[in-house]
């Protein structure tokens, strides 16, 4: 694949990868540290014919861009912790009636109003159940600039294919970022855009939510001729509400296991010095730019440490976790949080003994910190 | 010969959830006789409705339809709208829907003078859950969260729709059905935001405490409290506080719309024009 040399910001990154991705509408609504997304995406959206659009508040932001979705364009949100809150319900309704939506939240110290300017990964839990009732999440994170862009696309192309709001999770570190990347070109992302499935036969047998049990809605875009039925009550084939037993049990059921049995196409995560580790150091986001750091001097220092770096958050790469828990006797969870993600990881590992090193009053934590708590284990 | 329905109705979702009297099927069968009136397809409409009786509204009109959270309906046919600025787009809220919980996105739409028509059904109660107060409920009656009497002063959804900027404003009764249509044609005929308080019936669950348990007895109501707009005019100020006037109450035909303005954005984006600046709002401002 074809790269090219950007020098940008994460936040910028992500506006410029949901344009070249196909995105044509964004709605969104200002918040500390994310706003920089909706800025750019402003100037950039209007420039190839789309919209982007400031709306009255962060319900609001998403409701127009889950629209755009339901009506078939690439659609997107940008927001932080807050946003998130706000937002939850209609991303429940994004979940239940199928919607693709891609939401990059840029992760800020919380709960409430918290940190707005200082960086943490607070919405670890908050990303995989922001809504209330039984779905699965799809979320990725980025990991340094050019993944503030891959990660974009890529969460576009699996918006479309699973119908449903992807996260992409930035940190504030990340967002703000400003520096050189490399990012693939325009053309081999426009080349990799797999679009949403549309039913192409007569609108009298076209009945959205009718698909295998592990497969997702095929929705149309609107004023095509295919009129159907979104909502977010328990709905039947045709989009209808309905407390049919078997249609509702069917419906959640599927909400869970078109993600669940189709994980491997989702999974991504990222190795370094991992194959003789004696200790594994789990980190993710901007955290992971200080483990490698941090691997580096321990290795200098004849620790055989190593990185193990989930990109797809959610569903989590369980079993690859599961095989590293097993041969290496250390591992340590490094989080701006208070291990948010160390539950994950002890989950997948089948263990308890899991050491962490958390952070939450909004600074960074530096490979110095790490290399010193390895030093400790 | 009889208006045939049945070619915009989901026939299969027939009888409605609506109770027997209840005023929301007079108001769809006008709507209905006003699309069709307009000769617009049913391919080129998308209704949005919210949470509360008039939700189900979207669910049996033959359209492209959605159903959405509570109060957020004009927040998600502002998206559907952006990116298809030649269809017709259609919101159906309740008194609660639109000015209680969605009260935000009602005015924020109105002041984009987005071209879309709100359809507030106004029954002055939450009727779905059964007899909360709502935003219009009038002080005094007997509300299932206000058993002493409702202490909230009641709302004029029509002076809000006129302040936040809409261009045309309206109210109408479902006492009225020929009204009701010739509202709805001039409503989707505006280019902007049409804003309509339809005055409802729901003397199940408004009425049924506050003397007027039947049908009748609500529509009896309706008609003492509603008023047109030149015999409303001639009241003294007093006398117009308990009454709504009804028929067109704000029409303005030249108030820029949002998608028009936003093709602007477009072009400045593209190099075929220079950034706008006040003096391209000095009519306005």
């Amino acid at each position: 694949m074809a790269l090219r040399e950007i020098i940008s910001t994460g936040n910028d990154l992500a506006a410029i990868a949901a344009v070249d991705a196909g995105c044509r509408f964004f709605g969104g609504y200002p918040i500390t540290p994310s706003s920089e997304v909706m800025h750019t995406i402003s100037d950039l959206l209007p420039a190839v014919g789309g919209t982007a659009i400031q709306m009255e508040d962060e319900i609001a932001g998403v409701a127009a861009a889950i629209g755009a979705g339901m009506a078939g364009v690439r659609t997107m949100t940008a927001t932080s912790g807050p946003g998130i809150s706000l937002k939850a319900e209609n991303l429940g309704l994004a979940q239940m009636a199928e919607v693709p939506l891609v939401v990059v939240d840029v992760m800020r110290g919380g709960p409430s109003t918290g940190l707005p300017t200082r960086v943490s990964q607070g919405d670890i839990r908050q990303s995989k159940n922001p809504s209330h009732g039984d779905y699965k999440s799809i979320t990725l994170c980025a990991g340094n600039l050019a993944e503030c862009y891959t990660e974009v696309v890529r969460a576009f192309n699996l918006a479309d294919r699973f119908m449903q709001p992807v996260f992409v999770l930035l940190d504030e570190t990340i967002g703000h970022m400003h520096g050189k990347a490399m990012i693939p070109t325009e053309e081999d992302v426009k080349a990799g855009i797999v679009p949403r499935k549309t039913f192409e036969g007569p609108a009298e047998e076209y009945f959205p939510y009718e698909c295998a049990p592990d497969q997702p809605a095929v929705l149309n875009p609107m004023f095509k001729g295919y009129r159907y039925h979104f909502t977010g009550l328990h709905h039947d084939k045709k989009g209808f509400p309905t407390e049919e037993i078997e249609t509702c049990r069917k419906l959640i059921q599927r909400l869970e296991d078109k993600v669940e049995m189709h994980k491997d196409e989702l999974e991504s995560y990222e190795e370094f010095h991992v194959e003789d580790a004696e200790i594994l150091i789990v980190a993710y986001g901007s955290v992971s730019l200080a483990a490698k750091e941090a691997i580096r001097h321990l290795r200098e220092a004849g620790i055989k440490a190593g990185l193990f770096r989930p990109i797809t958050i959610w569903p989590s790469p369980a079993e690859r976790m599961y095989e590293l828990g097993k041969k290496i006797p250390k591992v340590l969870c490094v989080e701006l949080n208070i291990g948010q993600y160390r539950e994950e990881v002890q989950r997948a590992m089948s263990r308890l003994d899991i050491e962490g090193l958390f952070k939450v009053n909004g600074r960074p934590i530096s490979p110095y910190e790490i290399v010193n708590k390895v030093k400790e284990l | 010969m009889a208006f045939n329905y049945d070619k915009y109705l989901r026939l299969e979702k027939m009888p409605t959830l609506w109770c027997w009297g209840c005023g929301d099927g007079v108001i769809l069968k006008a709507f209905i006789r006003a699309v069709d009136k307009l000769g617009i397809s049913r391919d080129d409409i998308c209704v949005v409705s919210g949470i509360g009786c008039s939700g189900r509204f979207s669910s049996y009109v033959d359209f492209n339809t959605v159903h959405t959270t509570h109060g957020r309906t004009v927040a998600f046919a502002t998206g559907i709208k952006l990116v298809n600025p030649d269809k017709y787009v259609v919101c159906v809220a309740g008194d609660g829907d639109a000015l209680a919980i969605g009260g935000n996105h009602t005015i924020h739409g109105a002041r984009r003078n987005i071209d879309m028509t709100l359809i507030i059904i106004n029954n002055f109660i939450y009727g779905l859950t059964n007899s909360q107060t709502s935003p219009t409920t009038p002080q005094g009656m007997w509300t299932v969260s206000q058993k002493a009497g409702n202490i909230d002063p009641t709302f004029d959804a029509c002076a809000l729709g006129i302040a936040a900027g809409a261009s045309f404003v309206a109210r109408e009764t479902m006492l009225d059905p020929k009204k009701l249509e010739k509202i709805f044609v001039k409503a989707l005929e505006h280019k902007g935001f049409s804003y309509l308080d339809i005055i409802s019936n729901c003397h199940v669950n408004l009425g049924r405490k506050n003397q007027m348990a039947s049908a009748m007895e609500n529509l009896q109501w309706i008609d003492k409290i509603t008023m047109p707009k030149k015999k409303w005019d001639e009241l003294s100020v007093e006398e117009q506080k308990n009454i709504f006037p009804t028929g067109i109450l704000k029409e303005d035909k030249e108030a820029a719309e949002y998608c028009d303005l936003y093709a602007e954005i477009i072009k400045v984006h593209q190099g075929k024009r220079k950034p706008l600046t006040q003096n391209d709002f000095a009519k306005k401002i």
